[in-house]
């Protein structure tokens, strides 16, 4: 098969490129994208790419596989591979480090916008802050985000404004914190939402839906994070 | 918080709501005009001016206008906000929206007050 993949080294290359390697699968067992980018890697080592845990579970191998965005770890060739070819590019919309490397700051800058962790200023209790199941299922669907990125980057409004935009996985993050019951700092970090950027550019195109690997909606929660702004000002 | 001083209520949440009651209030009058014309397909000049003298109508087409440029000029703004990265840019933009916004309502009033 064809394998296509955006190069791009910036101590050598003037401009990223497309390198286009025939390749065969051992086999022709419908292996992962990621032991397909071990084959090319045997091949050619200069290639770079992030991997760790390789079963979906540490989000480091975000990449846009045939124009969608995903885990290489986790999506067979079947599932991506059209007409024999498969294009692998960077996560669109930040900056390309190296290859198929790409910056995250701009994304990492967000999640730490939204306080990723509980705030509660009552007296700590002896042993430990209890929830009833009930209010533990509300996190279901929220806490199970590995950031990996995969839903921001596939965000036209998070492309636009990743600097004011907190986008999908900040969000979703977002209302994990306002949802937990053991917080209480709801006001606050609602008062911190409530800009023409931070969540109302969100247009419900729901890309992020569509591509999270962990089969997440960041658009439902975004959906509950506005509810609680208009109860909270009506 | 993100701080923006041109959007139009300076909270996002007033602006979505804000562009979810003009949205109403523009439906609300389109299909009422669509309705109208329907019902009087042999329109006179006549009964279209006594249309228009009633205060009422008057008051629900000024209601509609200002709708109109407060749901344009919010659209625009997140336009703008989106795709116009040069500042300059975006601030003439704005201020061409701007000043189009005002030369319509003022327009519409003097249409409406002057039948
Ligand atoms: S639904 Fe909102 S957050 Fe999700 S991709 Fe669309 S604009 Fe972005
Ligand atoms: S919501 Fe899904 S796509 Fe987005 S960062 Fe979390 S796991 Fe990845
Ligand atoms: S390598 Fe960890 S998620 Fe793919």
């Amino acid at each position: 098969m064809l394998v296509s993949v955006y190069r791009y080294n910036p101590e050598i290359d003037d401009a990223p490129y497309m390198q286009d390697v025939h390749i065969d699968i051992p086999g022709g067992k419908d292996i992962m994208v990621l032991d397909l980018l071990q084959l090319l890697k045997d091949k050619d080592s200069t290639l770079a790419y992030r991997r760790s845990c390789r079963e979906g579970v540490c989000g480091s191998d975000g990449m846009n596989m045939n124009g969608k965005n995903g885990l290489a770890c986790i999506t067979p060739l079947s599932e991506v591979v059209e007409n024999d070819k498969l294009v692998l590019r960077p996560l669109p919309g930040l900056p390309v480090i190296r290859d198929l490397v790409i910056d995250m700051t701009q994304f990492y800058k967000q999640y730490e916008k939204i306080k990723p962790f509980l705030i509660n200023d009552t007296p700590a209790p002896a042993i430990e802050r209890l929830q009833s199941p009930e209010e533990r299922a509300e996190l279901d669907g929220l806490y199970e985000c590995i950031l990996c990125a995969c839903c921001s980057t596939a965000c036209p409004s998070f492309w636009w404004n990743p600097d004011k935009f907190v986008g999908p996985s900040g969000l979703l993050q977002a209302y994990r914190f306002l949802a937990d019951s053991r917080d209480t700092a709801t006001n606050e970090r609602l008062a911190e939402l409530d800009d023409p950027f931070s969540v109302f550019r969100c247009h419900g195109i729901m890309n992020c839906v569509n591509v999270c690997p962990k089969g997440l909606n960041p658009t439902k929660a975004i959906g509950k994070i506005r509810n609680m702004l208009i109860q909270q000002a009506t | 918080m993100v701080t923006s001083i041109t959007s139009f209520g300076r909270s996002g949440l007033y602006d979505w709501m804000m562009q979810r009651v003009t949205a109403l209030v523009l439906a609300t009058y389109t299909i009422f005009m669509i309705g109208y014309l329907l019902f009087n397909p042999d329109l006179s000049y006549e009964q279209w001016k006594d249309l228009f003298s009633g205060t009422g109508m008057r008051i629900y087409t000024l209601l509609a206008i200002l709708s109109l440029v407060a749901h344009a000029w919010i659209g625009m703004w997140s336009v703008s906000t989106d795709y116009i990265k040069q500042a300059g840019a975006r601030f003439v933009f704005q201020s061409v929206c701007g000043l189009l916004a005002f030369i319509y309502v003022v327009w519409g009033i003097q249409i409406l007050w002057g039948i």
